[in-house]
């Protein structure tokens, strides 16, 4: 067996043994749900319905504006309470949709098209991926019809689903694999047939062999095949998993079209399956209620737009003094200030971790031990990008590359100093877009 | 749910850490030196130790009054100021009078260190700036020598080097690996200062490229030397075991602050120091060179990391 991948990266203590054998349950819907109208990246939403409205479940709530975007449907029957701006949990303020949930459950769904791959028409997929508010669902949100539409200058040949689910705790896409192998199988040839590709590849990481066998077991195409990449953060980074499967390198400031890839996660895969096959837009999604600040982990069917905090009472409650609750996974996620915030399109894990010491200290200088330099998946130089940026030297962050750097925080988390590297390189990229604005003026 | 929850903490990703932090790879400096420590101790009896430990003291004070004097806030806990000390009286002669270990270790932390901004900041190595002070203040004292304990009878005073340099008379390799010669207080047990740093090595505290190219050019470059005069120079061997290489390419040119942060750039670092130490040893007029090598290297470290900068994915050449 084969096992593909890349130099640098790191062995965060992965503690996937807390969910990773815990089947999907459905999660209880809530009384009140926040749906709000940004759950892409693009254009946000214009508001469907009003306040008093009955809404269906499926039906559209946020429609979309320009093409760059996602529509928002309603995940539950009920009536639209209010429709005000709340605390995303990107951190901004955006308008959502607040429902209260009734007891008809009225189901709105599109017409179902159907599994057979060889009758189903490749622009009518799109238009369904697109109707189905599909996004990239792990956790990138960039809205999947326009990923499936490449300009015709960039020809695609291989179409990649990501499995490898790197970042340490989730275990969302594990238990999707293991339970729905042959939907995301199916979605991927959709996608694959809509991309024209030659070769579609299922990634997976060595600590998901289960997984891999199921997914095996499933195949029955010949373009379809499984590959096996090391465990290994962040192994499951597009580029870097384009680089290891592939040896090819999507060029700086480009796309993994630019080589003639796409790459979507196992989610989206099952999503795009759903909707085409039984018209159900994209209104749920697995979340991994996870970390020790939570009495008993596990994998969620959710309701888009559940509050945390029902998710942590499902879980049990908090246990310990609490630390930080994140939505996504340790390295990547975003802490979140309440458990007041919704679930959206890409919430992949909740994380809620008991404070720690080290979460309060501060950072010393960089002590030059290239720790950083040795495990960054792009060849950067971490240490220099971060005192560049420390010192608000931002074109010379910028000479060391700062663009480049995909945030996976290895660098951070290897740093004897504990500086903030990944902070310095996200404040310096936001001051460099400012400085080319004023320059464009 | 509760509204108690206005404490949590929304510093950014990644939300964990790994368990490397300053104080424990500077403390592991320390334990792997204490062997080489205790012999010299043994070998050279307790004044030694009473300088260990005036040389450390002095440290510590010195760095808390810059500190305190640049409204600062003290890290004794980094425990750097402390390797400073040790290191200091492991590169001195074993007899170095008492005070002249006072204004080492002072400079050391003072100009060596404090002035450029504290631990990170310092573009020499602290010990050898203090050593090079004192090279240069007590010319005598640096270059006077005692045997050890266990120093063989047939061998004289004068270190190793200096009986190369100015006697032409070559001493043989195990008494230099185990120490048996005169010379620094901390440089004579080649072998424990090798047990010590493979634990660094293992842990990835120091960066192998440094020691490896450092070694392998000073005993290539010896080797040649050797086959070009071999009445008149040393094997490589003896270059690699003798006088101040072994401490100085495994626990100085190593140190993390003043060497280069790049690959390529630690191998040209290697490189540099043993391509001059010997230059100095065969062609300078003073019988050893490692602490000049190494202080002329760290002031080129910024250039080196500078030309050496990795080709960032997915640009230059290699994309199609």
């Amino acid at each position: 067996m084969k096992i593909f991948t890349f130099s640098g990266g790191v062995h965060p203590p992965y503690r996937k043994e807390l969910t990773k054998d815990q089947p999907i349950k459905r999660a209880a819907v809530p009384e009140n749900l926040i749906i709000p109208l940004v759950q892409h990246i693009g254009a946000p939403c214009e508001p469907a319905v009003a306040v008093g409205d009955e809404v269906k479940e499926g039906q559209v709530i946020g429609k979309p504006r320009g093409f760059v975007s996602a529509p928002v449907h309603s995940p539950v029957s009920g009536t639209v309470k209010r429709v005000e701006k709340v605390l995303h949990p990107l951190g901004q303020h955006v308008l959502a949709v607040s429902i209260k949930r009734d007891e008809k459950e009225e189901i709105s769904y599109m017409k179902p098209m159907g599994d057979s791959i060889e009758d189903l028409d490749s622009k009518a997929i799109v238009d369904r991926v697109m109707n189905a508010g599909i996004v990239g669902l792990g956790g990138a949100t960039f809205p999947a019809h326009v990923k499936f539409s490449p300009p015709k200058e960039k020809p695609i040949d291989t179409f990649i689903i990501n499995g490898c689910e790197c970042e340490p705790y989730l275990s969302a896409d594990h238990r999707l694999m293991l339970e729905k192998p042959r939907d995301i199988i199916l979605g991927a040839q959709m996608i694959g047939k809509v991309l024209g590709v030659s070769r579609i590849i299922i990634a997976v990481e060595t600590n998901k062999t289960n997984a891999l066998e199921v997914l095996r077991e499933s195949l029955d195409s010949m373009n379809t095949e499984c590959m096996v990449t090391a465990t290994k953060y962040p192994q499951g980074a597009e580029k870097v998993l384009i680089k290891a499967l592939l040896n090819r390198e999507v060029p700086s400031g480009g796309l993994p079209m630019d080589v003639g890839v796409v790459v979507s996660n196992v989610g989206t895969a099952l999503a795009v399956c759903e909707a085409v096959r039984d018209g159900k837009p994209l209104i749920d999604r697995v979340v991994t209620v996870t970390g020790n600040g939570v009495k008993s982990s596990g994998n969620f069917l959710v309701k888009i737009g559940t509050p945390v905090s029902s998710l942590v009472e499902e879980s049990g409650g908090l246990v310990g003094t609490l630390g930080k609750i994140v939505m996504g996974g340790p390295m990547m996620g975003i802490a979140q200030p309440n458990l007041d915030v919704p679930v959206i399109k890409g919430t992949s894990g909740i994380l809620v971790l008991q404070e720690e010491k080290y979460m309060k200290e501060g950072y010393l200088p960089c002590i030059k031990c290239s720790f950083c330099v040795q495990v960054c998946p792009t060849s950067l130089l971490p240490s220099r990008l971060s005192i560049a940026a420390e010192a608000k030297n931002w074109k010379l962050a910028e000479e060391y590359g700062v663009n480049d750097c995909i945030e996976c925080g290895s660098c951070s988390y290897v740093c004897p100093s504990k500086r903030p590297i990944v902070q310095f390189a996200k404040t310096a990229k936001l001051k460099l877009r400012e400085i080319r604005a004023r320059e464009n003026k | 749910m509760e509204k108690e929850n206005t404490t949590v903490i929304l510093s950014t990703s990644p939300h964990i850490k790994s368990s490397e932090t300053v104080s424990k790879i500077m403390l592991s400096v320390i334990i792997t030196l204490l062997p080489a420590v205790a012999y010299s101790i043994y070998q050279f009896g307790l004044y030694t130790l009473f300088l260990y430990v005036v040389s450390g003291a002095t440290c510590i004070v010195s760095e808390y009054v810059v500190v305190r004097l640049r409204k600062r806030p003290f890290t004794l806990n980094d425990f750097s100021a402390i390797i400073t000390g040790i290191l200091l009286v492991m590169v001195l002669p074993p007899r170095f009078p008492v005070y002249g270990v006072v204004l080492g270790a002072f400079v050391a932390i003072v100009i060596g260190k404090q002035i450029f901004g504290g631990l990170g900041y310092n573009i020499f190595n602290p010990a050898l700036i203090g050593r090079a002070f004192l090279a240069a203040t007590y010319p005598v004292h640096i270059s006077s020598y005692i045997l050890p304990r266990l120093g063989a009878d047939a061998l004289s005073v004068a270190t190793p080097l200096a009986r190369m340099k100015f006697d032409g008379i070559v001493t043989s390799i195990e008494p230099l690996f185990i120490g048996m010669v005169s010379g620094s207080t901390g440089e004579t047990s080649a072998f424990l200062l090798i047990i010590g740093s493979l634990y660094l090595l293992i842990k990835k505290y120091i960066k192998w490229r440094i020691p490896a190219a450092l070694f392998i050019t000073v005993f290539v470059l010896g080797q040649i030397f050797h086959f070009i005069n071999p009445t008149r120079y040393p094997q490589g061997l003896f270059h690699l075991f003798a006088g101040g290489l072994m401490i100085g390419g495994l626990y100085m040119a190593t140190d993390m602050v003043t060497s280069p942060i790049t690959k390529r750039g630690c191998m040209i670092f290697g490189v540099g120091i043993g391509a001059l130490v010997i230059m100095i040893r065969i062609f300078g007029g003073l019988p050893e060179g490692v602490m000049y090598a190494i202080l002329f290297m760290n002031a080129f470290v910024p250039l080196i990391n500078r030309a050496t900068k990795p080709r960032i994915f997915g640009t230059g050449s290699k994309n199609e």
